[in-house]
Parts: structure tokens; C-alpha cells; sequence
């Protein structure tokens, strides 16, 4: 029977660029989903945003990767996935936000990151026709940008394939099995494969791989609901975020994509926890009251559809990845926190590095900044 | 001109006060009470804007709140014309490439929206919903009913010809005008129903939820029961020039022409002998536009015989076994071309032929409405369907369906009804039985006296004639409601004349052999417009199998009860005149093809998603690599995921895997998601006035 260095569960934002460096690393992959093609769990509920602008040094590397692979994609495999270097901006409307991002802008330079905080003139000419009244600044990061999610998994998908990464859709998993503390085989419905090497990339569904090496990771789903619009001629660039707190709500954050739509989506507060993806009448209300507040123009455009997605969270809004010390031939890609996204070709480049045991010393930097056994108290800032 | 219809056999023509608008800055004028597509096609505008992604001129497609070809600007803001009524002043732009979003930057401030909870929500005044909420609101539960047009009756209010069935279930021998009116004053006389016109149900949420925008706002209704009767759209067909303005749908030329008394077209081809295709021919004669020709795929037309004789006896040419394809002009329909199909439906060579038309309607066949239902039913929602929604059948059927629906909401509420279910649902499967064989009877052999003639020889549910007679001399076999009519005879027929002007189907005919027993008197009904027709003129007089001779007419009259139906008495020597039963209008030379055809593109060239022109090649190539999951072809191709959400196209990728070999159940259907409709962000946001800077 066929052995593959390594089985990557889940087809989605994680998993498929994953595969696409292992592939490239010329490991003999293969990637598992139970969803009858790519990114049905909840890749097709991102809305697209890719920054590097994060306050944690491993999201920052990482996503700093991801942007250079995204931004080059088409010219390196001449498929479009409508990226945008847009840059992202966040607002302050008063003076904590002021602070929380002047301070924030401090850390990422420190990083390497083109970030900076701006006055609020300069502000609104980047957002054209967004609300005057109280508007202190924000930080604009020219350098992160956004891509169609759909089009992406679907080029990385391709060429994964293309480096000889083997799919196989409608497979749920339902088993691992181990001998002596290391990995042997996984078995789906429907057969088993010979491996020894796992790379849980399951997304909301990461804490059910997990439980099947007898490893408990602390990822637990809650859900944002986002929705898009018709298309109407680009007249802003920068992904907006606004992190202010609302009644039921956190921060929100919208941009226009490439085709003109402007794509949202809003953090409910108290989170609602669980893996309920279906569509709810707060949302819309909620969500409208606050970007037209922003930017008043908005209450014109049409919305054309909302959907439900999951966020699979960790205690402190950072990705756990990397091998676990019980079992061998384990490996996390789970808790990216709704940023799987952005994070996925990044992570799965080091990953891919791991495997292949070529990790450099900033490869393991950021799997310690990732790792399962971390202090979990400190909480990312802009997660 | 104005292409307004003036004069119509059934339709009554309001004065309506004019209207002044502008059109690209021109002004132009309309009536109040239109919608802006109709104001534009009266005025002769058919190209409302062009595609944002390939330019490609956009007209109106389904005139049904359902698709957003027929977009244009009003004051800068993108609008369904379809939809949106005509005001005086009226800006009105065409679309070309996206549309800007106004710079409308004053801060404003929100209201909250109200939730309404009720027994009942009853989505759709078409005739399930009508017949339902009628019976729900007379037992005295709250009912809301909407529906998204600005009237009462659904398609009812576009159906001019008089329905089959039974007159005492579903009013047969009325037409769907009357009968939306008759339904609709039951309806509106209940003071514990409650009617949102101009209210589009735009998503059922998973807190049970549904949202309404009634008019400018948005409502939250909380029903204890769901009851969808959302009717159907219409079914589409991939061929070249398949989105080019002109082509539309049999619906959308009905909405044009019965509703709004539009001039839509001046020469029409018809694709599909169904009822629908057969039906909207007739309403196109009505009107006074020519029926060019009419293609059906099958070896006979699917529809009743009688509505296609009626077709064939005006002087439509029906091709059987034919097909479109191709839809021919620059950016808009010039010509047809259509092609003979053989037993392997593949076009056989040297058959294609062009015809000169300005209009394609395509009718070949309806989809149900029911994304609310599926909605609901996955939110577990207390949910129940009816009429074209739940299964696609004649009107007729969705007064029953209502009607049983109602009485299973009624049933779960604990409330007793006087109509049985199951007595409800006999004769509902009656109306909903499928097409019954047409078998020619014997002409009766009596050459003496006066009766009635029944060129009724199909089982089609449907009794009007026997109801009548006052001499009840009237019956079907067996007194079956699917049997054919006969006369009995044993009392004289008074040649009233009452049998033929009931006739749904326009199938009976009056002999008379009293006066000259060579030369009888023969009398028939007719519908189209009174002015071509007069007494002493030579008419082609028609049987169902051909012309008859020229004739000069003898007597026209009309019944006081049946005032748009004409009896014209025609003299035919007696071998001749049992088989007559109509007269020709139309002349042969309309039907002609051109002497060359227009060679037809590839079909792999159609467009399959017209909201984001995805064209059938495209997704041909991603099937044809071993896509079978509807949402990795959505990620490839933005198929359903326009502004439509794909209420068109899906059936026609379902047909294209199809096409491919790829088994049904292998393939997964795309998820279906909120909003139904698109509705600005504002709506949601309860926008309330403008504060001053």
C-alpha cells in the first residue's frame, strides 16, 4: 500500500496551500476532506482580506509571507486571483483607539512593517466620504491588500496538484492510528492510509482530529456573519476596520474588492459560540446601522447576500502550529482565529519546511510563537 | 407613437393621466400607474444598458422581480425596472459599466425596524395564497398576506382567457382577471387579514424570522405558520443570443402586453407548445401582434389541443419537432433561426430556416418558487407550500392546493374545517393529471335541426358547457369532469349560443339546418379585435384541420354574460360546415421564412449565467475536469452568485452536466443563501432623515 509522507486533513484555507508546499518541497502528499471540493468548510466565508499589520511577530512573519505569495501568484502561475494591494485602515474615533493604534503602529515598525498613523485629513482622503464628525486618525499599511478567497484556493489547489498533491474529497475522517507514540495510519469512512505524518488542518473541526491522537487542543469555533454587495465602480481601496465596540458587536471591517462589491462582516459581542452557520436576522440591521454611521454613502448600495462562517478561536487570538510533545508525526495547523486566510500560505510554507526537516531559525521562532504549550494569557491586540 | 395598446377584445383600456419623463435626457412620455420597463418599451425602448463585464446590451428578461437584466438609473441609483413605478419628472438613465455610488456623504440617523408577529404569514396573492388566505382569515386567524407587485392576484392578472375546470371549485370559464378580482375582494373584506402589497419577502432568517421590504421598509414578521404559495419562474434555454434584448419570457410578454397594455413587439416567434407558449400566442393575437411562428421540440405540442387549434386556426404556423438556434442581431433580436430535430434531438443539416422577428418568447416550462419554503423548512420553520411553488401545475390546481394547505394550517392550529381533505385533494389530483390523449370523435351524424358541435376531444378537466345549458341537454360521460361533453338531445337545443361562448377552449360550434338544410348556419366564438371582423365581410373560415373556403359573415353577436366573446354565423354548404370552427387573421405571408438563413455560432458560445455572463463553454470546461460540487464552479465562475443568486442559470448547469454524463446524484447543488432580492443597506439600517450640517 501506498505511503505518503504526509496526510493533510481538511481542504481548506490552511490545508490546500499547505499541500502546495509540500508538494513543492516534492513530499508525497495527500489532502483529505469530507466536502466534495475545495474550501467548503469555511474558506468560502472569508471575506478576503490579506495583512501582515497584526501586533504578534509570528502572525506578523507569517502574513508578511503570505502577502509576497498572493501578490505574486499571478505572475508567477498566471492565474488571477483578483489581489489588490489596498492596504488596511483603522479608524479612531477617540482617544483609547488613538492610542491603542499609535502604540500598535510603534510595534510593527519595529517589524519591518510600512505602517503609519495618520491625521484624520489625510484619512479622508483615503475613504472618500467617510464620516467627519469625531474622526481623530488612523493607521493606514499600504502594503497588505486582498484576494478573491474562492479564486485563490482553487489556483493553489491547482498547482498543488500540479506538484503532485493527491485530493480526496468525501472522505471523513474517523480515525488514527498509532503505534508507540507515533503516527501509522489514518482511516476515513471509506479506507485507510498509510503515513506517518498528520497534519490536522481542519479548521472548525480541528479539536475532533485532535481528540483522535488523545491531544486536546484549545480551539473552539464561534461564528461571524459577513455579506457582500453589488458591484459598483471602486471608489476606496483600503480594507476599513473599525474597532470600535457596539451594542452586541466589536470591531467590523469592510473593503471594496476588485469587481466593485464591498465584502463585511462584523465581530458580535459576547461572541456566540458554536458551529451554527446559519444566517440570522440581527445581523444585517446591526451591521448597517454601523458602516453607514462610518460612511453614509454606503446606505445606498445593495446588499446581495450574507452567510455565516466559523472562527476557530484560541484563548489568546493566535494560531497553535507545530508538532505536539505525546504523539510523533502530529502536527497542528489548527486556531488561526478567522484568519486562516491570510495566514495559511505563510504557515504552510513552514510547515512544509518541517516536515522536510529543513526548518531555519526563523521557521522555529514562529513555531514557538505558535506552540500548543505556550502561556495563552496574553492576548493578541488586533486579532 | 406611443406603442400602447387602444384597443383590446377582452381587456377594458383606462385613461390613464400622462406622465413626463426623461430617458438619457430625453424627455419622453408614460402613464401613471406603469413601471419604468413599460414606460420604456411604450416608448420603443428595448436596450435598457449594457453589461458591465463584456458590454452586452441588457433588456428586459423576466419583468418578475427575479432576475435584474432590465437595471437602469434612476437618479444614479441602480433600479429593477421592472419594479419600480414611473413618476412624473422621472431621470431615468441607462446602465453602462458600474454605476458610481451617489457621493451622498450627510451623516444620518437610524430608526429600529418593527417586528410583527402573526398566525399566518402568506407569501404570494396569486391564486394558492389567495384561496388559502381566504379560507385561513374566515376561520378568524390573523393572516398577512403579501406580495411583491403592486396587486392583488398574482399571474391571475394576466391571464385574459377563461380557465378550465369546474365552475363551482375554481370558477371555471372565467378569466384569471375576474377571477384575481372575485378572490381578491373575498380577501381584502376580512378584517383579520392584512394585505402588504408592493412587499418582497427577501430572506427567511434561522431565528425564524422572515424580512419583508414592505415598500421602503423593512419588516421583521415573527408567524406562528409559514405558508409560501411564491408561484414559479419561468424556464430558460441555452442558445446563441440567448440574452440579447427581445428574448424573454412568455411571462414577462404577458406582464408587457395584458398588464400593462404595452405594444411590446410587432413580430413575435414563440419557443415552446406548452400551455404557456400556445397561451401567450393567443394574447399576442389579441393584442394585434403578429405570432411569426411557434417551434416545439416534441413531435406534438405539450399544451391543451384546443389552445393550440385555436393558434393554428388564426394562422400561426407550429413546428413540432423543432428547436431555436439561434437568436439573430446586433444588439437586439432582428431574426430567429430554428432547425428540425431528429429522433436524437440533433438538428438535422439543411433544416435550419431564419424568420424575420423582433421578439423571442421562450416558454418551455416553470420552476418552482421555492427557495423560501426550502429556507424555511431547514430552519424548522412551521412551514407549509402551495400552488406552482409545490408542484407546477394550472392555476386551477393552485386554488385547490391553497385551499388544502389552508386546511392543514387550520387542522394545526386545531381548528375544525367543513372541507375534507381528502375530497380536496381528489379533485386536486384531477386538475393536476397529466396531459390526456387527443383522440378525434365522430362528428354526430344528424344533418337536421340546430345543436352544438364539441371540437373538444381531449379529457382535459373542464365542465363549463354542461353547467349552461338552459335546456340541460349538456352532460360528460358518466358525468365526469374529465369526460368529453355530448349533447343528450332529448330536449331542443334553443341556440342560445351560451355553450360556445363559455367554452374555455373556444371548441364549441352551433349548427343550424332550419332554414336551408344544404347551406346551415354555423356559429362559433371568436376573441380577437371586433374592428377586422364585420358582417357581410368575407372571412377565412377555419376547421382544425385547415381553411374551408372564403365566406362572407352572416350575424355577429354577444351574449350579455359573456360581452368579449363574439358568436359569428358563417353559411357553409353542409359537407363543409360541421368541421368549422374559427376564422383566419392572420395573413400566411407573416409566417415566411427568409429565403437564406443566419448560420447559427456555437452553443458552447451561449451564455449560461447572464447576470455574470458565464458562458456554457466555461463551465463545459470545469465539468469536463472533474468539477461536480455547483459551488467550486460558483468559486470558478461566479455562477450563481450575481444578482440574481441564480434563479436562472441553475437548471441549466444541472442540464449541462447532464449534457456531460455526470450522473444527477453525483453532483453537488450549490448552497442557497439570503437575500432573495438585493435591497439597499440603508433598508436595513431603518435610514431616517438627513440631519442638517
Amino acid at each position: 500500500m501506498t505511503a505518503y509522507d504526509c496526510i493533510i486533513v481538511g481542504a481548506g484555507s490552511v490545508g490546500v496551500p499547505t499541500a502546495l508546499a509540500m508538494g513543492k518541497e516534492g513530499l508525497k502528499t495527500l489532502v483529505l476532506d469530507s466536502a466534495p471540493s475545495v474550501g467548503c468548510g469555511d474558506n468560502k466565508h472569508a471575506i478576503g482580506g490579506i495583512r501582515a499589520t497584526h501586533s504578534h511577530k509570528g502572525k506578523i512573519w507569517v502574513c508578511q509571507r503570505s502577502i509576497e505569495i498572493f501578490s505574486k501568484w499571478e505572475e508567477k502561475f498566471g492565474d488571477d486571483i483578483e489581489w489588490i494591494q489596498g492596504g488596511y485602515s483603522f479608524v479612531a474615533y477617540n482617544d483609547s483607539d488613538e492610542k491603542l493604534l499609535k502604540d500598535n503602529v510603534q510595534l510593527q515598525k519595529r517589524y519591518g512593517l510600512n505602517i503609519d498613523y495618520h491625521e484624520a485629513e489625510k484619512i479622508k482622503e483615503l475613504i472618500p466620504g467617510i464620516n467627519g464628525d469625531g474622526l481623530l486618525g488612523g493607521t493606514f499599511s499600504p502594503e497588505d491588500g486582498n484576494a478573491s478567497p474562492l479564486l485563490a484556493i482553487n489556483a493553489f489547489y491547482r498547482q498543488a496538484r500540479n506538484f503532485g498533491v493527491l485530493f480526496k474529497f468525501k472522505e471523513e475522517v474517523i480515525g488514527v492510528r498509532i503505534n508507540k507514540k507515533q503516527i501509522v495510519s489514518i482511516k476515513t469512512l471509506k479506507e485507510t492510509f498509510q503515513t506517518q505524518c498528520i497534519i490536522n488542518a481542519a479548521g472548525a473541526h480541528a479539536r475532533d482530529i485532535a481528540q483522535m491522537v488523545g491531544s486536546v487542543v484549545p480551539v473552539t469555533p464561534d461564528s461571524h456573519e459577513a455579506g457582500i454587495t453589488e458591484p459598483v465602480k471602486r471608489f476606496f481601496t483600503p480594507m476599513i476596520v473599525d474597532i470600535r465596540p457596539s451594542e452586541g458587536s466589536k470591531n467590523y471591517y469592510f473593503y471594496q474588492n476588485r469587481e466593485g462589491k464591498i465584502i463585511f462582516c462584523l465581530t458580535p459581542h459576547p461572541p456566540i459560540v458554536g458551529t451554527d452557520r446559519r444566517e440570522t436576522s440581527v445581523f444585517l440591521p446591526q451591521i448597517a446601522k454601523r458602516m453607514i454611521n462610518l460612511l453614509p454613502r454606503l446606505k445606498n448600495i445593495k446588499v446581495r447576500r450574507t452567510w455565516r462562517g466559523l472562527y476557530p478561536m484560541t484563548p489568546d487570538g493566535c494560531p497553535i502550529v507545530g508538532p505536539i510533545n505525546e504523539i510523533n508525526g502530529y502536527i497542528n495547523a489548527v486556531g488561526m482565529c478567522g484568519q486562516g486566510y491570510m495566514i495559511g500560505p505563510g504557515v504552510g510554507e513552514v510547515l512544509a519546511r518541517l516536515v522536510a526537516e529543513k526548518c531555519t531559525l526563523k521557521d522555529q521562532e514562529i513555531l514557538e510563537e505558535f506552540s500548543l504549550y505556550r502561556d495563552f494569557a496574553e492576548e493578541e491586540k488586533l486579532k | 407613437m406611443l406603442n400602447r395598446i387602444t384597443e383590446h377584445p377582452i381587456l377594458p383600456i383606462p385613461e390613464l393621466k400622462e406622465l413626463k419623463f426623461f430617458w438619457n435626457g430625453k424627455l419622453m412620455r408614460g402613464l401613471e400607474g406603469m413601471v419604468i420597463s413599460s414606460a420604456l418599451f411604450m416608448n420603443g425602448v428595448k436596450i435598457f444598458g449594457h453589461h458591465p463585464k463584456d458590454n452586452s446590451p441588457q433588456g428586459i428578461f423576466c419583468a418578475n422581480n427575479q432576475c435584474a437584466q432590465c437595471t437602469v438609473l434612476v437618479n444614479g441609483k441602480p433600479v429593477k425596472s421592472c419594479m419600480i413605478p414611473l413618476e412624473e419628472g422621472m431621470r431615468i438613465q441607462s446602465c453602462r459599466g458600474l454605476p458610481e455610488l451617489t457621493a451622498e456623504d450627510s451623516p444620518v440617523t437610524f430608526g429600529k425596524s418593527s417586528v410583527v408577529e402573526t398566525d399566518v404569514l402568506v407569501i404570494g396573492a396569486g391564486p394558492a395564497g389567495l384561496s388559502a388566505t381566504k379560507m385561513l382569515g374566515e376561520k378568524g386567524l390573523s393572516v398577512i398576506l403579501i406580495d411583491d407587485k403592486d396587486r392583488i392576484g398574482g399571474k391571475l392578472v394576466l391571464q385574459t382567457h377563461k380557465f378550465f375546470g369546474s365552475i363551482q371549485d375554481v370558477f371555471a370559464g372565467k378569466r384569471g382577471i375576474e377571477i384575481a378580482e372575485i378572490l381578491g375582494k373575498a380577501v381584502e373584506s376580512l378584517s383579520n387579514v392584512d394585505i402588504w402589497l408592493s412587499s418582497t419577502a427577501i430572506a427567511v432568517f434561522s431565528d425564524k424570522m422572515v424580512g419583508i421590504l414592505k415598500e421602503k421598509e423593512y419588516t421583521l414578521v415573527k408567524p406562528k405558520k409559514l405558508l409560501i404559495a411564491t408561484g414559479a419562474r419561468e424556464k430558460m434555454l441555452v442558445f446563441p443570443g440567448d440574452t440579447l434584448p427581445g428574448v424573454y419570457g412568455a411571462g414577462a410578454f404577458q406582464t408587457l402586453v395584458n398588464r400593462d397594455l404595452v405594444r411590446s413587439a410587432d413580430r413575435i416567434f414563440i419557443i415552446g407548445g406548452g400551455n404557456v407558449g400556445l397561451i401567450a400566442g393567443y394574447h399576442a393575437l389579441q393584442a394585434g401582434i403578429d405570432v411569426v411562428g411557434l417551434v416545439e421540440a416534441l413531435p406534438q405540442c405539450g399544451g391543451y389541443k384546443v389552445h393550440e387549434d385555436k393558434l393554428r386556426r388564426l394562422g400561426v404556423s407550429i413546428y413540432t419537432n423543432h428547436t431555436i438556434l439561434s437568436a439573430n442581431g446586433n444588439d437586439k433580436v432582428e431574426s430567429i433561426t430554428i432547425g428540425q430535430l431528429d429522433s436524437n434531438w440533433n438538428v438535422v443539416r439543411g433544416t435550419e430556416k431564419s424568420f424575420l422577428c423582433d421578439t423571442i418568447l421562450i416558454a418551455v416550462g416553470l420552476d418552482p418558487v421555492h427557495e423560501f419554503y426550502n429556507k424555511a423548512k431547514e430552519f424548522g420553520m412551521d412551514v407549509w407550500v402551495a400552488g406552482d411553488a409545490q408542484e407546477i401545475a394550472e392555476a386551477s390546481a393552485a386554488i385547490f392546493t391553497g385551499r388544502i394547505e389552508a386546511v392543514k394550517i387550520l387542522h394545526s392550529f386545531g381548528i375544525e374545517t367543513e372541507e375534507k381533505l381528502e375530497a380536496l385533494e381528489e379533485k386536486a389530483q384531477i386538475t393536476k393529471s397529466p396531459l390526456p390523449k387527443f383522440e378525434k370523435r365522430e362528428i354526430p351524424p344528424q344533418e337536421e335541426g340546430i345543436f352544438p358541435i364539441f371540437h373538444c376531444d381531449q379529457e382535459i378537466p373542464c365542465n363549463p358547457c354542461t353547467e349552461v345549458c338552459p335546456q340541460h341537454q349538456i352532460e360528460t360521460e358518466n358525468d365526469m369532469i374529465t369526460s368529453l361533453p355530448y349533447f343528450k338531445g332529448e330536449k331542443i337545443c334553443t341556440g342560445c349560443g351560451r355553450c360556445a361562448a363559455v367554452c374555455p377552449g373556444l371548441a364549441i360550434s352551433l349548427i343550424d339546418y332550419r332554414k336551408d338544410k344544404e347551406n346551415p348556419f354555423i356559429t362559433f366564438p371568436h376573441e380577437i379585435i371586433e374592428k377586422n371582423v364585420n358582417k357581410g365581410e368575407k372571412v377565412t373560415v377555419m376547421s382544425n384541420d385547415g381553411e374551408l373556403g372564403e365566406f362572407p359573415i352572416e350575424r355577429i353577436r354577444k351574449l350579455k354574460k359573456y360581452p368579449r366573446t363574439l358568436l359569428i354565423t358563417v353559411k357553409l354548404p353542409k359537407k363543409v360546415a360541421k368541421y368549422a370552427i374559427g376564422i383566419k387573421t392572420q395573413s400566411d405571408k407573416i409566417g415566411e421564412p427568409l429565403t437564406i438563413y443566419h448560420k447559427p455560432p456555437l452553443v458552447d458560445d451561449a451564455i449560461v449565467c447572464r447576470c455574470e455572463r458565464v458562458t456554457a463553454g466555461e463551465i463545459r470546461k470545469w465539468i469536463c475536469q472533474g468539477v461536480t460540487d455547483i459551488n467550486q464552479l460558483k468559486a470558478l465562475t461566479h455562477v450563481q452568485m450575481g444578482a440574481c443568486g441564480g434563479k436562472t442559470c441553475t437548471a441549466l448547469i444541472n442540464r449541462i452536466f447532464w449534457e456531460e454524463g455526470i450522473d444527477h446524484d453525483l453532483i453537488t447543488q450549490g448552497t442557497q443563501r439570503p437575500l432573495f432580492v438585493e435591497v439597499p443597506l440603508g433598508i436595513f439600517a431603518c435610514v431616517k432623515e438627513v440631519k442638517n450640517k
